[in-house]
This record gives C-alpha cells, sequence and structure tokens, in this order.
C-alpha cells in the first residue's frame, strides 16, 4: 500500500463548510461544569466563534446562541442542575430563550446542562438516577427524529450518529401526559438505539421546547466532533465526527434566519 | 435557634433507584424484614428569631419552588421543629 494508514485516524479532517463563519456561540461555566472547553472547541470547529459566559454574570455579550455544558454544576448537590437554573446568567438565558418574537435565542443543554433546561422549566420533565444506579461511559447510537430545530437542522430525517453517553443522573421522566404531548407534537429529537441505556421514558435521549429553538440531549455531541477523539466508527477507531453536524445546524439556522 | 424541617420525598409511581439498591442490599446484613425502601431528604432550615406565620410561607415556597422538585418529588411537610434545637 502506498498510503500511510493512521493510527487513530485522520486528525485533520476539514469541518463542514462554514455557512456564517464568526456566529458567537455562547458556552457557560458553572462552578463544577466540566465541558466547556469540549464545547467550545466543538463551536469552533463548526464554524463558530466561541464566547466563554460566566455564571455570575449577567451579559450574554450579544452572543447569537448559547450551549450549557456537561458537567455536575454546584456539585448537583440538591438535584442535578437544581442550583444552577438560579444563576444570573441563566435568568438572561431564560428570558432570552422565550422571548416573545420569533429571535428566540437558541439554546443547546448537553447532559447536566439538559438537567439545567428542565430544572429551568424551559423543557418539560426531570431527570433521575440511571435505571441500574450505575454511572454510564460508553458510545451511544442515537436516532435524529427531528430534523426542525435550530440545533438539528443539517440531519437527515431519521439519522443514525454515534456520540458518547456518561452520566450520573440520565434517566428521563415525565408524566404521562407530557409524554404523549412530546411525542405527538414531535419534539423527541433524539431516541437512544438499540437497550435503553438508563431506563429514560420512551427511550428518549433529547428533547425540543414547542418553539423548536431549546433542545436538550443527554448524551454528548461535543465529544465527537474531530477525527481522533470521538467514537469509533466505520471509517477507523475514534474517528466518529457525528456530534459536529449539531454546532453546524445552529450556525446554519442562524445564518438563515430560521429561529 | 428555632429550625423549620422540610421533608421531601420522591412521587410513590417513580421508580426511586437509591431507595431500589438499599432495600436489596438489606437482606445482605441480615435484615429480611422489610419488603422495600424508599430514601427521601430532610431539610432544616435554621431560623434567626422568631419562627412567624411569613417565615414558614417562605420556606413552604422554597419547599415547593427549590427544594423539590414537582416533576418527581412530593413535598411531605414543612413544619416547626418541637424538639429543643440541638
Amino acid at each position: 500500500m502506498s498510503t500511510e494508514t493512521p493510527l487513530i485516524g485522520n486528525l485533520h479532517a476539514a469541518p463542514a463548510e462554514n455557512p456564517l463563519s464568526g456566529a458567537r456561540i455562547g458556552v457557560v461555566t458553572f462552578p463544577g461544569t466540566l465541558d466547556d472547553r469540549d464545547a467550545a472547541r466543538a463551536v469552533r470547529l463548526g464554524g463558530g466563534t466561541a464566547v466563554p459566559l460566566w455564571h455570575a454574570d449577567e451579559s450574554l455579550q450579544g452572543v447569537d446562541a448559547v450551549v450549557l455544558p456537561g458537567g455536575f454544576s454546584y456539585g448537583d448537590y440538591l438535584r442535578a442542575g437544581a442550583i444552577a437554573r438560579f444563576a444570573p446568567m441563566m435568568n438572561k438565558i431564560i428570558d432570552a430563550a422565550t422571548a416573545p418574537s420569533a429571535a428566540r435565542l437558541p439554546v443547546l443543554g448537553i447532559c447536566n446542562g439538559f438537567q439545567v433546561l428542565t430544572e429551568s422549566h424551559l423543557l418539560p420533565g426531570s431527570m433521575v438516577k440511571n435505571e441500574h444506579l450505575k454511572f454510564l461511559c460508553k458510545d451511544q447510537v442515537l436516532q435524529v427524529e427531528n430534523t426542525d430545530t435550530a440545533w438539528t437542522s443539517q440531519f437527515t430525517a431519521d439519522e443514525l450518529i454515534a456520540v458518547p453517553l456518561k452520566n450520573q443522573d440520565g434517566q428521563y421522566l415525565a408524566d404521562p401526559a407530557t409524554l404523549e404531548a412530546l411525542e405527538a407534537e414531535g419534539r423527541v429529537v433524539f431516541r437512544y438505539v438499540g437497550e435503553n441505556p438508563n431506563g429514560s421514558r420512551n427511550g428518549i435521549a433529547g428533547i425540543t421546547n414547542e418553539t423548536g429553538n431549546v433542545v436538550g440531549l443527554m448524551p454528548h455531541p461535543e465529544h465527537a466532533v474531530e477525527a481522533g477523539y470521538g467514537p469509533d466508527d466505520a471509517t477507523g477507531m475514534r474517528s466518529g465526527t457525528d456530534g459536529l453536524t449539531i454546532f453546524t445546524s445552529v450556525i446554519a439556522s442562524l445564518a438563515g434566519g430560521a429561529q | 435557634m428555632p429550625r423549620i424541617i422540610v421533608e421531601v420525598m420522591p412521587k410513590p409511581e417513580i421508580l426511586d433507584p437509591q431507595g431500589k439498591a438499599i432495600a436489596s442490599a438489606l437482606p445482605h446484613l441480615g435484615f429480611t424484614g422489610f419488603s422495600g425502601v424508599r430514601q427521601g431528604r430532610r431539610f432544616e432550615l435554621t431560623v434567626d428569631g422568631e419562627v412567624t406565620e411569613q417565615v414558614l410561607a417562605s420556606a413552604r415556597t422554597a419547599a415547593t419552588e427549590m427544594l423539590s422538585n414537582p416533576v418527581i418529588e412530593d413535598v411531605i411537610s414543612v413544619r416547626v421543629d418541637d424538639e429543643d434545637a440541638a
């Protein structure tokens, strides 16, 4: 063979084309946030500009969208995400995400960020400990069931993606009426494929709000954005970059004025 | 100083994984008379001064809006601690 086979994949895979290079995506850091740097890196690889936002500040610094990254905000001591919900920065985000106009701030909550979104009532339901009580860390296949949100517009309908799942409190719960509404309105955005990893109702891995600008998901797309660091896939070990489409999607949505 | 006790429990219809884990461990230690365990939380709110009706009302609001999540938990009681504060 004349071509050299890389050990862990092509580390220089070009990111998807950048429809709005320079879109400013805020990444919030709470005390106990772990994945803010990874989220910022994902924003950059997706073609945006990552803007660090501090939980105690009150200025959104004119960002076009916000990511609430994973971790254990305030140690999760009360409930996962419960104290972060009262941070000054969250008050600003809640206001901007529920603005009456069509210019609602796109917000993505990943893992602990998803928990913060439910505690903030930006998304319905809640999270409890994984059914089998184990902390999970694995590559997880998801089906993308809603491509109309600000964060999923560049996926194809029912596309299967693989991103890492790592959590303690990942079991999604909601009352039967809420679950029925989520299903009827197509607001289940991501669903677990294969064995339900944590006992989530209806295999729900991610949902959106009624206006499609707020999305929460339990697995971690920001850890699957660069060959060499993502899940294993058909092209090689650790070369999966399925998560990048989340970040290119929001930039495309902003460019199109869709949200 | 007087204290207000807030007790929060997971809703009955929601599986309580922590309680389930404890229930399954009890027989290993020889405690065989118990068919189930549910684990909740007790909060002790210390009050500087008298527990007025206003303070108690504030504690009730904190119990429902912050100390519990109504999707998964019920506030069982909000009461003044009637034992002498240790």
